[in-house]
């Protein structure tokens, strides 16, 4: 690695800024500006730091639309917003995905204008910890604030995750290495395990790394629970783990004062889907019946929670709601977006701060690929291929301030440091623009 | 706008109005005593006409609300209404969407809701969620009984920086009073753990419930807040627990009374049927009403609500987190919790009352006891600590058992009920009933009054233009009538008008018009030099603890936009 010298050349200091990338969402960072530009940033992870610096990269600057070539053209703000407003007004089925990396504020015009028009919105939490909601309404929801955490655990857990790679600071900010109220010596005064397949980052620092096989997650949760019930393991070997290993594990888990499981995709997705992580709640369930358990998944995006939030207080459910009959609906697997894109039902997709272009599976795509895209984003990528309007939004947190909700549901107000590029507008101001312009599209066809 | 409600049946306790014939006259939001020629009639001839209803005690903001709809999708679907050209869909029974919230409370004729329970941490989502409910003001508590600093300073016996602390942190959280909750229960529950009677100590701090109960009320009093003391006492739903309720409410007994304030008490204990119980277990238990009716009969610096049993498939939740994860252990069904740093704790899980459990039904029979052996109706308020015992939109029916001991009688001599109703309590040998004035004094008044909210609960000149006016001639109409109970219900669910703020929100049961609630918050004045020496003694600590800055901490102006700031100079 090549040592940097630190940033001196800049105007003044944005303190406390809240970062806009993972589901940590530090809000210590110090933005270094000058010009109208973030040129350092201090604290925030080498993650974070880079999209807050290097946001002009294949950054989405004007509005543009499709022409007759299937190329994508600049046209005026007025032109595109009109056009989108009509494909939206007219659309039988239209489908409004993405939200996670924009703020609640904007969230607010887009569950009006899908209300008004009876679309389906969802979010990323379709793809990603969508069974992690299933299994909390399966079995329950035994969680915390990150700060108890920090002030308490002396035992922390990662399984199906890998937070020194996907979360920098989380080990750092929140649960292992800092000084905590009850655990004034840190990382020494807390035994750190790491439930993987893989020998990944994490597991190298951890106390204690148990590889249980892949897809062998359920059997080793289930088999923690059954030791914890008194139960006699009757096989040697539970998914790749040694019987007495699964006992001595259990036995640790026991004794700690205040446990903390935080797990990842990596549960989520695997063989059992929400049946992992209904097992898991189970074993934190259970473990409360000796000592202190808290679990958290661990979201990815700064506001993937916030939208599963916004939807439960604004309509009851966390996310893909459909409004087709006036009324929100909400089943999985019948108004999720990659199941009514496989059944090739929506005609109109709008897509904002999101990227399922690059995370869709191919017979989705195939689908977006077939209907008019609608895209407000920031950044060029995968879905701007797709996409046959283009909105060029601002960066939350960096350009234009808002709410969002960490993981652990405490919400936070990113406060912004520069100014947007003075072609792009706000992703609250083009929703509501399109709000208006639907409505008035509507009126006037009554 | 003005307007005139010609005629109307008129109950309102304050002014001393009791069921005469008058008008009631409204101009720019206000009760006044003459209008234009201009002025709206709406002829509400021989209907009941009362100020809109009050609420002392309810959970309808906030994070575990929204937890509680987050895990329980089939709660919001038991609830489902479609838009309309003037409202938004609506979803939940016992925990509502924002949007159904207000609309319901509206449709009763309520029109001010206290939140009673937030984790300043977490005060922004609580104030998020009021600016998404329609049609009601709000006025949010803040939770105080397990907070790091509180501990501390009871424990060094710092009154004033107790004082300093509280007034500072109602500005930042933007709350109207302070809410305390199984004082050091919920901090033992950190550990797993709970205390136990008003004397166990959380573990480690050292301090009791009774002492942070004790210097929080004297804090309270010395602040002059317009609300008193809001406690949710120690051994909440434990039976044999009445005796810590009656010890919590004496032991600020001596507390003076701030002289500027509207209201009467220093206390007010909420949810009282949760906590009056007798017996050791649940196989014994027994009504714990009566000592606890007969210490409050005696005592006028204590003023409760009840937290009636409704009989409904409900979700319960409260920062009393390991009373939670003890229903978990009776029950087995799916539990949450949700600790929050430095501050609180706090649980959930769904409960059903069915009038054939024995349990349930004791539990209903002690709440309508508490109604009816207290004998001062200003001291009892109507609340189902909502949805915890059930949720508000019963509060109707609740008032159809009170208005009539006949019902009551039918429900138990038709076993409707178990009978524990009658083997365990008193409650048939109570044939008292409640007459429309003590409805209107119990549901609009007296939660003004202890609320401290001077233009809310009365139409007396210069009040809040806040009415609800009932399809229902008290005249002509026996409420006493078992038969008649199931009427009562029906008409006030669906009020004939509800104006709120001089405004028609409410017509003939349906919504009419969205205004958006005002968020209600206490601006303590006069304070200012000892706040600022709290805020630089505790950052260290803040700054260490915590996992969000300072400044990132604060609710912002926008979250409470519109609000009503009460000022309140504490230099006085």
């Amino acid at each position: 690695m090549v040592y940097e010298e630190p940033v001196t050349d800049y105007d003044h200091i944005v303190e406390n800024c809240t970062c806009a990338f993972c589901g940590s969402n530090c809000d210590d960072l110090d933005y270094l500006v000058k010009g109208n530009h973030v040129v350092a940033v201090r604290h925030a992870c080498r993650l974070g730091a880079s999209k807050i610096m290097e946001d002009e990269d294949q950054r989405l600057k004007v509005p543009m639309m499709r022409d007759e070539n299937g190329e994508l053209q600049e046209v005026d703000w007025d032109t595109a917003l009109d056009a989108a407003a009509e494909l939206i007004a007219n659309a039988v089925r239209p489908l409004f995905y993405g939200w996670s990396e924009t703020s609640i504020e904007c969230m607010k015009k887009g569950l009006e204008l899908t209300e008004y028009v009876g679309a389906v919105i969802d979010n990323q939490a379709t793809i990603c910890h969508g069974p992690t909601v299933q299994a909390v309404q399966n079995v329950g929801y035994p969680l915390m604030s990150l700060g108890e955490v920090k002030n308490r655990a002396d035992m922390v857990v990662y399984t199906g995750s890998n937070p020194m790679n996907a979360h920098p600071r989380h080990l750092a900010r929140y649960s292992v290495f800092p000084r905590g109220w009850f655990r004034q010596r840190g990382r020494f005064d807390r035994t750190l395990v790491t439930w993987d397949p893989k020998f990944s980052d994490t597991a190298k620092m951890s106390d204690i790394w148990v590889p249980f096989e892949e897809n062998g997650d359920y059997a080793f949760c289930n088999a923690i629970r059954a030791v914890l019930k008194g139960k006699e393991l009757k096989e040697d070997v539970i998914s790749g783990i040694p019987k007495q290993d699964i006992i001595d594990l259990t036995e640790a888990m026991k004794n700690v004062e205040f446990g903390a499981l935080f797990f990842g995709l990596g549960l989520t997705h695997t063989l059992s889907k929400q049946r992992n992580i209904d097992i898991a709640i189970g074993l934190v369930q259970d473990l409360n019946a000796y000592t202190k358990w808290v679990l958290l998944p661990m979201r990815g995006h700064f506001n993937v929670n916030g939208f599963n939030i916004f939807m439960a207080y604004q309509m009851g459910f966390p996310y893909g709601v459909d409004f087709c009959r006036g009324y929100p609906r909400y089943m999985i697997g019948e108004t999720t977006t990659v199941d009514l894109l496989n059944r090739e039902e929506p005609d109109v997709f709008m897509v904002i701060a999101a990227d399922p272009g690059a995370h869709f599976p191919g017979g989705a795509n195939m689908h977006l690929a077939n209907i008019p895209v609608i895209q407000i984003d920031i950044h060029w990528g995968p879905s701007t291929e797709l996409a046959d309007i283009v909105l060029p939004g601002t960066f939350i947190g960096v350009e234009t301030a808002g709410t969002s909700y960490r993981m652990d549901s405490v919400p936070i107000h990113m406060k912004s440091a520069i100014n947007p590029p003075e072609t792009c507008r706000e992703d609250e101001w083009i929703v509501n623009e399109l709000y208006e312009r639907v409505k008035k599209i509507k009126e006037e066809a009554k | 706008m003005e307007y005139i409600l010609k005629n109307g049946i008129v109950y309102d306790p304050t002014n001393n109005v009791n069921g005469d014939k008058k008008d009631v006259m409204i101009k720019d939001g206000k009760i006044v005593d003459n209008v234009s020629s201009d002025a709206k009639v709406l002829d509400v001839t021989d209907k009941l006409v009362m100020a809109a209803g009050v609420d002392v005690h309810s959970h309808i903001a906030g994070p575990k609300l929204c937890l509680g709809r987050l895990y329980r999708p089939e709660d919001s679907r038991a609830g489902v209404v479609a838009k309309t050209d003037i409202t938004r869909a609506e979803t939940g029974f016992s925990i509502p969407s924002c949007s159904a919230t207000g609309y319901r409370y509206s449709r009763m004729g309520y029109g001010t809701v206290t939140e009673a329970a937030v984790p300043p941490l977490e005060a922004k989502h609580t104030h998020e969620e009021i600016m998404a409910i329609p049609n009601i003001d709000v006025s949010p508590l803040a939770l105080f009984g397990n907070n790091w600093f509180v501990l501390q300073f009871v424990k060094e016996n710092d009154l004033e920086g107790l004082a300093a602390f509280v007034s500072s942190w109602l500005k930042i959280s933007r709350c109207y009073g302070m809410k305390v909750v199984n004082p050091c229960g919920s901090e033992a529950w950190g550990w797993g753990q709970n205390v136990h009677g008003i004397d166990d100590p959380a573990p480690y701090w050292g301090v009791t419930g009774g002492e942070v109960v004790r210097a929080l009320t004297k804090v309270n009093e010395m602040l002059g807040l317009p609300h008193s003391m809001h406690v949710h006492p120690n051994d909440l739903g434990h039976p044999g627990n009445y005796p810590t309720t009656i010890a919590t409410l004496d032991v600020v007994k001596d507390i003076e009374k701030n002289p500027n304030v509207l209201r009467d008490q220093t206390i007010h204990c909420t949810h009282l049927q949760f906590h009056s119980y007798g017996g050791t277990s649940w196989r014994d238990a027994k009504s714990g009403a009566e000592p606890v009716a007969d210490y409050i009969n005696k005592n006028k610096h204590v003023t409760c609500d009840v937290g009636q049993v409704t009989f409904d498939e409900t979700t319960t939740m409260t920062a009393d987190a390991p009373m939670e994860y003890d229903l978990y252990k009776l029950t087995g069904l799916k539990w949450a919790n949700k600790d929050i740093e430095l501050e609180t704790a706090s649980g959930l899980i769904p409960v059903i009352y069915s009038p054939k459990s024995p349990v349930s039904t004791l539990q209903w029979a002690i709440g309508l006891e508490l109604f009816l052996l207290i004998k001062d109706p200003w001291q009892v308020v109507l609340t189902t600590d909502s949805p915890n015992a059930g949720p508000f939109i019963r509060y109707p029916r609740i008032i159809s058992w009170l208005m009539s001991s006949d019902r009551r009688t039918e429900m138990i001599e038709n076993k409707e009920v178990h009978n524990w109703a009658s083997k365990r309590t008193s409650l048939p040998t109570l044939d008292r009933v409640y007459d429309w004035n003590d409805i209107a004094i119990t549901t609009r008044s007296a939660p003004a009054k202890i609320l401290g909210l001077e233009k809310r609960g009365h139409l007396g000149i210069g009040a809040n233009a806040d009415v609800a006016v009932y399809d229902i001639e008290p005249e002509n109409f026996d409420a006493t009538k078992a038969s008649n109970a199931a009427v009562v219900e029906d008409v006030l669910t669906r009020a004939a008008y509800t104006i709120k703020d001089g405004e028609v929100v409410v017509k003939d049961g349906k919504i009419v018009k969205i205004v958006p609630s005002r968020h209600m918050w206490t601006n303590v004045t006069g304070f200012e030099q000892q706040e600022k020496k709290v805020l630089e003694d505790i950052m260290p600590m803040f700054n260490r603890y915590y996992t969000v800055k300072f400044e990132n901490y604060k609710v912002f102006d926008h979250y409470i936009d519109p609000a009503i700031e009460f000022t309140i100079d504490a230099s006085k």
